[in-house]
């Protein structure tokens, strides 16, 4: 019966999975599994470059000394949406970043983005900070904090928790860390 | 018939991993937090080496408790392994949650790192080893996960031919918001494992029913059903099959194979008529679906069954013509992928960015072997190779970036060099000359503050007294020296004026000696604030000075180490890459082979049924043409 040859055949094929008809050359399972753990090593490898690479880079460019970095978390709990943070210092513009929406996932998930590095003197500074976003009930916002801050000889970390700005309190706090 | 098509119907592990910290947590180290940013984005890359750096500098510290990454070094170490597990660094992430399983560490911690111990061994097929991991957990249990572990212990007992143990688990997890549908379904599989036909059927039948509108649990009630109708058509209960069949939907991901075997359970009920309709609907699908071709042959197969051997005829030319093409385009894939195409599409930028990506792949009219490798890059191994290679063309990406930058490096040195090294030599003369005086000052204020000290403890009046007031007073001691030795008539008197001169210099010195140890106080801490001043601006320029010289020296050895890295992981990425990119091509040329050889055998069977149709087709009509 044709209808019996023909599943017979059919299920077959199916069963003997991808390569069961392999012709001229056959990868085996240990040849997967080698090049995986090669592949692994060479990862580690990398990873281990790019850290001595970030290393050497940042005594080269931002000398601990003069470093000072930026960085911007959001507040636990506030859905409110980040557009985009501009960043003067001392009256000029450091930097500024326009959210994706997977940046602005990763912000709300505990992330914390480095927004600038850069170098300054030690002494009295100005921080400007403007965020630029959009609250849950649909109104656009547009934000500005002025902070001032000390650089030390060491480095400096200035981290800046954007909230939502509704109630009539400021979204933009900054620390010092 | 045998059980063969269960073979590929394999049991389903849902994926969840948690990040740590939790978000409401506080988070103490913006570095640790740079690396969850990157983390929760999926680069996990820049995740594991910002993250890797902060661990290690913690780690040789030598007070870390002092330190902002001392309140989270568990989670810190924890989502080590965790990035290195989604990095897929196996054998890395085995170690760092093998260390934070002996650490002394919190048990709810301890018990999340032995539960993604267990994944990594189940991932490798390393059943016992998983199944220890889960032994460990013990005492508090982090809520997120605990159906998690449940699952896997589930999925391990299966794994391990243990199907009733993972019976008992499954039980427990028909509830489960997370794995109700997959739990279901799983049950169903374990009882047909045990042996329990029966209660595998009910099963199965009730995973097949789950109301819910989630895509994936809707995909799971979907393979229930054929499962289950499958299982009844295996066993001959046609009638039985079809409702189960019936209830997969037409437009799911399992509805090809639906329409067939639906197709198959009219046939074999001898119910030709009703087997026209599913395949009717398949044959007109995509072609390069397996089961589409299947009902291409299969529904001129009905027809002829129906005696309409003309109709018959021509679906069974349409199979041929369309097995000839399909013949014709797998050859052309063969080629394609053996002129290195097919590698090239998987390594574009803009078509990974989309999650999608595989699907759109088909798209893409350079490279038509993705039609026939969807099934194929839906397995494990490839999926593993798949993304090795990947991996490693985004390693080679970097590391091509890297190397440019070292000249740039190189220039920036050059030119700081240039700039700060004649600057220097004269900046460093003036320099020591000051540092002479400045030491001589700071040799007199020490002098000073120990003289202050010690009148505090031993008062000494004379050595408060004035300039004046000390060379009156080395005056009248020389003048006393001189009239002990001179036996003049007027020593006496003379004596006796000395001594009262000299008793009212004392008389001065003693009774303002208070005052004027107060004023020497009050002035030498008006000195102490000028030399504070001159220790911090003489520290400012050690500072500025070893600044500029560290700006330019020092980096030609790393720099040059770093570069010959590079360069040697570059080599040995280009390396792998080849070597993965050829088991791929391998892998994927086997498949269209595979593909080719089946779709020659249908084409043979066509073109013999397509005879045998004209010859029925004409027996019939000379038949019908007799008087």
């Amino acid at each position: 019966m044709m209808s019996r040859l023909i599943r017979t055949l059919i299920l077959l094929l199916l069963a003997s999975g991808p390569m069961a008809m392999s012709t001229a050359q056959d990868i085996s399972g240990d040849d997967m599994r080698s090049l995986d753990g090669q592949v692994q090593e060479i990862k580690s490898d990398v990873l281990s470059i790019a850290s001595d690479l970030s290393n050497l880079e940042e005594r080269l460019l931002y000398p601990s000394n003069t470093q000072v970095a930026v960085f911007v978390s959001v507040a636990a709990d506030d859905k409110f949406r980040l557009d985009a943070v501009k960043i003067e210092i001392n009256g000029e513009l450091a930097t500024h970043h326009i959210y994706s929406f997977k940046e602005l996932e990763a912000l709300q998930k505990g992330g914390v983005q480095r927004v600038y590095t850069g170098n300054l003197p030690t002494g009295d500074h100005q921080l400007s900070v403007t965020m630029i976003g959009k609250l849950k009930n649909g109104t656009e916002f547009n934000e500005t904090g002025n902070f001032s801050f000390a650089k030390g000889v060491e480095p400096k970390a200035l981290g800046i928790t954007l909230a939502d700005p509704g109630l009539g309190k400021s979204g933009i706090q900054v620390g010092d860390w | 018939m045998g059980r063969a098509p269960f073979s590929g119907i394999g049991l389903l592990l849902f994926a969840s991993l948690a990040l740590s910290p939790s978000r409401s947590d506080e988070l103490k180290d913006l570095y640790f937090g740079e690396a969850l940013y990157y983390a929760h984005q999926g680069y996990f890359f820049e995740a594991l080496e910002r993250l890797d750096t902060e661990v290690k500098q913690h780690d040789e510290l030598d007070e870390p408790e002092l330190d902002t990454l001392y309140y989270h070094i568990d989670a810190a170490e924890f989502s080590l392994g965790d990035f290195e597990l989604r990095y897929r660094m196996h054998h890395r992430a085995g170690r760092a949650i093998t260390a934070v399983l002996e650490g002394a560490v919190d048990e709810i911690v301890r018990n999340d790192a032995a539960y993604r111990l267990a994944r990594i061994h189940f991932q490798k097929g390393q059943m016992a080893d998983a199944m220890r991991a889960l032994e460990r957990i013990d005492g508090k249990i982090p809520e997120s996960i605990r159906d998690d572990i449940d699952f896997l212990r589930a999925n391990i007992y299966l794994a391990e031919g243990k199907p009733a143990a993972s019976v008992d688990v499954l039980k427990r997890l028909q509830n489960s918001k997370n794995f109700g549908g997959f739990a279901s379904y799983n049950l169903g599989i374990a009882y047909l494992q045990d042996g329990q036909r029966q209660a595998a059927l009910e099963q199965l039948d009730r995973a097949g029913q789950v109301a819910t509108d989630d895509p994936a649990e809707l995909a799971i009630r979907d393979k229930s059903n054929l499962v289950l109708g499958t299982i009844l058509l295996e066993d001959g209960e046609f009638d039985n099959a079809m409702p189960f069949l019936n209830r997969v939907r037409l437009d799911g991901p399992f509805s090809n194979q639906a329409l067939l075997s639906a197709g198959w359970a009219s046939l074999s009920a001898e119910k030709y008529e009703r087997a026209v309709v599913p395949w009717g609907i398949l044959a007109r699908r995509e072609v390069t679906d397996g089961a589409t071709q299947e009902a291409m042959l299969a529904l001129p197969y009905a027809y002829g069954k129906l005696d309409v051997h003309g109709r018959a005829a021509v679906h069974y030319g349409r199979a041929l013509d369309a097995f000839g093409a399909e013949v014709d385009k797998l050859d052309q894939s063969i080629e394609s992928i053996r002129e290195g195409r097919f590698l090239q599409a998987l390594i574009r930028e803009e078509i990974r960015k989309d999650k999608d990506w595989v699907i759109h792949l088909r798209a893409l009219p350079e490279t038509p072997e993705t039609y026939y490798l969807m099934e194929l890059l839906a397995t494990h191994d490839f999926q593993t190779g798949l993304q090795n290679y990947l991996d490693l063309a985004d390693l080679r990406r970097k590391l091509h970036s890297w190397q440019a930058s070292f000249d740039s490096f190189d220039d920036m040195v050059d030119i700081r060099h240039d700039h700060y090294e004649p600057l220097l030599s004269v900046v460093d003369t003036q320099f020591r000359e000051l540092d002479s005086r400045m030491r001589l000052r700071i040799e007199q204020h020490k002098m000073l503050v120990k003289r202050r000290d010690d009148l505090l403890t031993t008062p000494r009046p004379e050595f408060l007294a004035t300039r004046e007031e000390q060379a009156v007073l080395a005056q009248i001691e020389h003048i006393e020296t001189q009239l002990k030795g001179a036996e003049s008539p007027f020593e006496g008197s003379l004596l006796q004026r000395t001594h009262r001169l000299k008793g009212m210099l004392m008389w001065t010195l003693e009774t303002e000696y208070h005052d004027r140890l107060t004023r020497f106080d009050q002035n030498l801490r008006g000195l102490d604030n000028a030399m504070a001043v001159l220790q911090q601006q003489y520290d400012q320029y050690v500072r500025v000075r070893q600044a500029a010289t560290h700006s330019f020296e020092g980096y030609e050895m790393p720099v040059s180490r770093l570069r010959a890295r590079v360069s040697v992981s570059a080599q040995k990425v280009e390396l792998l890459m080849a070597r993965q990119g050829h088991v791929l091509e391998v892998v994927a040329i086997n498949e269209l082979m595979a593909r080719r050889g089946r779709l020659e055998s249908y084409r043979d069977k066509a073109r013999f049924a397509l005879a045998d149709s004209y010859d029925r087709a004409t027996q019939a009509q000379a038949r019908s043409d007799e008087p």
